[in-house]
């Protein structure tokens, strides 16, 4: 990536003004004219490095309090049916297949925010029956400990 | 419904749902956003400032695809006596790579994820958090396939 394109993509993705004309603004700060950073985002957009113009909210603080990682262990032949199947549940916002360990089995995991971790562990309950699969944890989160925006292109990176 | 219980107003829900499906990238991208909502385009900034104010909205802006421009993730989990728990999130945080952090109920109870330029750099900060917490008990497990990413929350729907 070009120089001007991290800088833009730093600008679009950490810093985006909550603005009448907020492509004017960052295209000020790049020096770039709001056509082009238009014209350069919609590209991005085309490409796939920006997934789309959003927000992330906290989402304890809109209420899904419930925070439970369900880890399932799959057999390797089931495992494209299986987190197909997963991903295909609304209440899943998060489904990865991940390396395993020699002490840890589990390959699949499946995140669930909801209000209560009893709907969390209802939910959990029904994926596994309607993937037939009982080899399964759910891990509620008791604690943040940090909780931050990525950072690209910092000096570090 | 459990925006209720937090205090969210009808008004901020149908903002933020809103917003969470996604805003275009058009000139007056807010106003066309009031438009659609029947508001004033300075109702949607003033309320929106106020919701990042307040911590309700994390993030606005672009979603950046991290694999698209060439990062690489994993998630990481130790076992850490509860006692050490503080002193050992202070050495794992201090890494800015570090984008979420969570004590979890298991034997493996710290949880995090480490976003970085490369799968060197990755393994530097392994090395170092091992090295600075002596703690051994240590799982690394990259994605190797993604089903699904969604961040959106369903703010206005049946439950």
């Amino acid at each position: 990536m070009t120089e001007l394109e991290q800088r833009l993509i730093t600008e679009l993705g950490n810093n985006f003004p909550i603005a009448s004309r907020p492509f004017a603004v960052i295209g000020e700060r790049v020096g770039l004219t709001e056509e082009e950073v238009l014209a350069r985002v919609k590209e991005f957009i085309a490409r796939g490095i920006i997934r789309r113009l959003s927000v992330a909210l906290r989402h304890q603080n809109v209420g899904f309090t419930a925070n439970g990682m369900v880890v399932w262990r799959v057999a390797p032949e089931r495992l494209e049916e299986v987190g197909k199947k997963l991903a295909s549940f609304p209440e899943v916002t998060h489904c990865y297949e991940r390396e395993t360990a020699p002490d840890w089995p589990y390959n699949l995991y499946t995140m669930i925010h909801r209000p209560h971790r009893e709907e969390c562990l209802a939910i959990a309950a029904r994926l596994s029956e309607a993937v037939g699969i009982k080899d399964y944890l759910v891990l509620f989160s008791t604690q943040e400990l940090k909780r931050s925006n990525p950072q690209y292109f910092t000096e570090r990176g | 419904m459990a925006a209720e219980e937090k205090g969210l107003s009808e008004a901020e829900r149908r903002l933020l749902s809103a917003m969470q499906d996604g805003f275009l990238p058009v000139p007056e991208p807010f106003k066309e956003l009031a438009d659609r909502l029947g508001l004033t385009e300075e109702e949607v900034l003033g309320e929106l400032r106020r919701l990042k104010a307040a911590g309700v909205i994390r993030r606005l802006g672009a979603i950046i695809d991290s694999r698209k421009i060439g990062y690489t993730g994993t998630l990481c989990a130790m076992k850490v006596p509860p006692e050490r728990i503080p002193e050992v999130a202070q050495v794992i945080n201090s890494f800015p790579e570090i984008t979420h952090n969570y004590v979890r109920e298991h034997t493996y109870n710290v949880w995090f994820t480490i976003l970085a330029p490369s799968a060197q750099e990755i393994d530097r900060i392994i090395g170092e958090i091992k090295e600075k917490t002596g703690i051994q008990d240590f799982l690394n497990l990259p994605a190797r396939r993604i089903f699904k990413i969604r961040v959106n929350f369903d703010l206005e729907g049946e439950r």
